[in-house]
């Protein structure tokens, strides 16, 4: 052998295009059995690993005395001793015309969201059908998914056709009722060919056994199919990932190119903010490059020093992306515990992270029918269409124009599980089309003004506990220290801004919100800002939190014990409360929920309230943020 | 490179593991890539047995000096004083000195990510591995707790104590990772590359006897061979052949050629089918 051949054999096949496939199919398809025999033939397989198989078919194979393929692709023990695959894998086998990674995922009902993941980053799906079943629940679920996920290629694979002796017929009725379903799916192209995984049959060869078939082998359908890309071909989107300063002379955004092209010199938009600026250079590692596409890894600089971190999405000046706070979604929920319309969760979209609430579920979809049902929950594996509402903006593109500046996934934010997946449809009309203003004069430019630092001080704690009293005390000493502050005060709130909400558990969540977003608006105008509010939930204070700048919110706990706040009882709620005379009453018939690591823990109870206020003005000078601006 | 910017962006104290083999020296040059002009945000880690071939400790002291970052170096002293090694301990050696080590190395300093070089190919059930592999506080892998890995979109979040194993080279090829090599230039340990080294044979593969530790049956008398590595591990546990591949083009060459799949060299896996699985279920990679 010569030893220049291969080298060009490698870099040539290391940089073949590659097709990403996933195949899906109810149990006993015949799902691993196709992949084994796509590695078998494609002569993947090495002689160490067919002498594991030949030895492994004896042990736990179900194919008699023959190579039981299955063995090559289900991995896991557990799943061996089922008979069953339980999880999604990834295979990899090349013709010497393409690389192709294939997700084998399981045709079991509670592992759908195995299957959301392997067609999540497929550009095509076989769906096995087996011919003596026909098409089943399951495989029009999966339909769905893989339609749902922006597959546009779809190949009915027509499998153990040798269990119907190849008859033409049952071959073109599973056909007929699998396009009378897809109809409405939306995929730009839907072949189907008739196998056999164990035998061979139309995988890579020919079978004689079906002469009334004139299509392609599944293996050069998947060497030919050309699968297009909304992404490569539309416009520029790079989500910052990484912002990189070795020095004072360099700052650079580091992320992979999501979407379209950039050269040196294109004019550029931070999409969130409005700001422009162009490319200075753009680099590959240490590679200096004029141009970069989608699926690239890049470092680019700007020629203006604009405001830039992680989450912030740069785009091609002349096509911008939604950019909104209010969304219309397809959802997949993972989780056993149901999705909770209301319920706060993570939304991780491209490189930013928000707190997101589900506000209204329009409907949950009926994988058999494709009816829309009305729903109030959605529980694991369903699929629904909602619209949802973030914390904060985020600049993204309905799914089916960019896969990737279109997805999100949706995290719990206490048990940190993936527990749902989403595709982004549209922006709701209220935030939708109305670009960020970006502001000559900032938040930073304001305080700068007033030579000071904003902050929020959040003091939570039962009613009576001594909030306002300890607050009032705190804004007195910042005052002589020639600070600008401003008091937000629950009950005088209440009075105005949130005189329409009562006390039940929604419209004190509505209340803080209010609450929340205006005391961010004025630390926005350089304010320090005492918030003096129950502020029973964790969640909602949470929120608050994530509203600001890190480390702008300080949460105070006032923690009195409730006998003692029952006693002093300043206003003579408690004495109403146990007359039974207000409900919803916070420590009576309504739950407080302690901080659990509180910025500042005070007890009045023990301590005078001068020297509590003095704790906080020494926490805010620990923390800077007493210093001049 | 854009998995490896993510867990530098979202987590708290990064590590990369670092095994000094062609995988590593692959993953460590993704990193400088991925941050270049600066250097990569986390150290490097190498777990030590005491019994890796000399050549790669020289090699690991001068990439982690050349990319710039901080290299630390962690051995199970419990399993050295116990005199643990690889002639006496079979895979509890391995267990003990690699496993263990692991796991000491990530606990002594509190590290919330560590990057590995595993790849989805070489083995089956790391077919089913995710690129973020979710470990509970004991490092343990629970094949049915893992977290759907949907488009790019890595949930790297972790409560106290839990910890990710992050794997980039995932959907790589051995064949993948050559090329690489070739195109970039990507500097690798010399063993790779055949040279005439003292060995002694042992069930069809050579053994390199690399320092007065290896202990030779009756009858074993070592003699110089042109030979090469195509992994590299403890070095009394690894396997050689007869090659004389000196270049990289030759080494590609033989690799087109070979019949044999890649771990086929380690004498471990050949103790128990699936035997990987129990092990990353214990928490090696």
């Amino acid at each position: 052998m010569t030893v220049s051949m291969p080298i060009q054999a490698v870099t040539a096949a290391a940089e073949a295009d590659t097709l990403r496939f996933l195949t899906c199919g109810s149990v006993d398809d015949g799902k691993s059995t196709l992949i084994g025999r796509l590695l078998y033939d494609s002569q993947l397989l090495m002689e160490d690993q067919v002498a594991d198989l030949a030895r492994d078919s004896e042990k736990h194979g179900t194919a008699g005395d023959q190579i039981d393929f299955a063995l090559l692709v289900d991995g896991l023990e557990a799943e061996r001793e089922q008979g069953i695959t339980i999880d999604v894998a990834y295979r990899f086998f090349a013709t010497p015309k393409r690389r192709f990674i294939v997700a084998d995922t399981p045709g079991h009902v509670q592992y759908t969201r195995n299957m959301a993941t392997g067609a999540s980053t497929a550009d095509l799906a076989v769906l096995l059908v087996d011919a003596s079943k026909g098409l089943l629940t399951q495989t029009r679920r999966h339909a769905v998914i893989v339609s749902l996920l922006g597959i546009r290629n779809v190949v009915i694979a027509v499998n153990k056709m040798d269990l119907v002796g190849f008859e033409e017929s049952t071959f073109r009725e599973i056909v007929a009722d699998f396009r009378e379903f897809a109809g409405d799916l939306g995929f730009a192209d839907v072949t189907a060919i008739p196998l056999s995984a164990r035998a061979g049959d139309n995988v890579s060869s020919r079978s004689p056994k079906s002469p009334w078939y004139s299509g392609p082998t599944l293996i050069e359908h998947l060497e030919t199919i050309g699968v297009e890309n909304a992404a490569t071909s539309g416009p520029f989107r790079l989500p910052v990932q990484w912002v990189c300063r070795p020095n004072q002379n360099f700052r650079g955004f580091a992320g992979s190119v999501a979407g379209g092209r950039v050269k040196l010199g294109d004019e550029i938009v931070v999409a969130a903010s409005g700001r422009t600026s162009t490319v200075a250079s753009l680099a590959i590692g240490n590679h200096p490059v004029e141009e970069a596409f989608a699926g690239q890894s890049v470092m680019l600089t700007l020629a203006d020093e604009i405001d830039i971190s992680r989450g912030d999405v740069l785009v091609a000046k002349g096509s911008r992306p939604e950019v909104s706070d209010q969304f219309a979604a397809n959802l997949i929920w993972f989780d056993a515990e149901h999705l909770l319309p209301g319920r706060q969760y993570l939304m991780k979209n491209s490189t930013r992270t928000v707190p997101v609430q589900i506000t209204e579920l329009k409907y949950r979809l009926d994988v058999e029918t494709l009816d829309h049902g009305a729903a109030k929950v959605l529980e694991m594996n369903e699929i629904g269409f909602a619209n949802l509402s973030a914390s904060e903006p985020i600049a993204f593109d309905p799914y089916a124009s960019n896969r990737e500046t279109g997805a999100f996934i949706l995290i719990d934010r206490f048990t940190n599980a993936t527990v749902g997946a989403g595709m982004l449809s549209f922006a709701l009309r209220r935030a939708s089309n109305i670009h960020w203003q970006a502001l000559d004069v900032d938040r930073d430019a304001r305080a700068g003004l007033k030579h000071q630092k904003p902050a929020v001080l959040w003091f939570t704690g039962l009613s009576g506990s001594g909030k306002s009293t300890v607050a009032n005390i705190v804004e007195r000493k910042l005052f002589g220290r020639g600070r600008h502050t401003i008091i937000l005060d629950g009950d005088n709130v209440r009075h105005g801004l949130n005189r329409d909400l009562g006390f039940t558990d929604a419209d004190r969540v509505e209340n803080i919100r209010r609450v929340a977003e205006t005391a961010r608006l004025m630390t926005d105008a350089g304010l320090i800002v005492l918030v003096s509010f129950i502020s029973p939930f964790r969640s909602e204070r949470e929120m608050a939190r994530g509203l600001l700048p890190e480390g702008e919110f300080v949460e105070i706990f006032v923690d009195t014990p409730i006998e003692v706040c029952r006693q002093r009882d300043p206003k003579g709620l408690y004495a109403r409360a146990d007359a039974g005379e207000i409900r919803n009453f916070t420590g009576i018939d309504s739950p407080y929920e302690a901080p659990e690591k509180p910025d500042l823990h005070l007890k009045p109870a023990e301590v005078d309230p001068e020297l509590l206020a003095d704790r906080v003005i020494a926490f805010l000078e620990e923390r800077g943020k007493l210093s001049n601006a | 490179m854009h998995i490896i910017r993510e867990v530098a962006a979202e987590c708290r104290n990064p590590v990369m593991l670092y095994s000094i083999g062609k995988d590593s020296a692959v993953m460590l040059h993704l990193a400088m890539k991925a941050f270049a002009p600066a250097p990569p945000p986390f150290p490097l880690m190498h777990i030590d047995t005491t019994w890796k071939f000399r050549e790669m400790i020289a090699f690991r002291d001068r990439m982690a000096r050349e990319a710039g970052m901080r290299l630390l170096v962690h051995t199970n002293q419990e399993g050295l004083a116990a005199g643990m090694n690889p002639f006496d301990h079979g895979s509890n050696y391995t267990r003990v000195m690699k496993t263990e080590g692991l796991k000491q190395a990530l606990d002594l300093h509190g590290f919330d990510a560590a990057f590995g070089g595993a790849r989805r190919d070489e083995e089956k059930s790391r077919a089913k591995e995710r690129v973020f592999s979710f470990r509970g506080a004991s490092h343990a892998w629970d094949p049915k707790n893992q977290r759907p890995e949907l488009w790019r979109l890595y949930n790297t979040r972790v409560n106290e104590r839990e910890s990710m194993r992050v794997f980039p080279l995932s959907n790589w090829t051995e064949l993948d990772i050559w090329a690489y090599i070739l195109r970039e230039n990507v500097p690798i340990v010399p063993l790779y590359f055949a040279a005439e080294r003292p060995v002694v044979e042992r069930n069809g593969q050579y053994i390199m006897v690399d320092d007065d530790r290896m202990r030779l049956n009756p009858g074993e008398q070592p003699e110089k061979r042109m030979i090469r590595f195509r992994t590299l591990g403890c070095y009394p546990l690894t396997g050689a052949f007869e090659s004389n591949a000196t270049s990289l083009e030759a080494i590609v060459a033989e690799m087109i050629a070979a019949r044999t799949s890649e771990r086929g060299g380690r004498l471990i896996d050949k103790e128990a089918s699936a035997s990987m699985e129990r092990k990353k279920r214990e928490g090696y990679f």
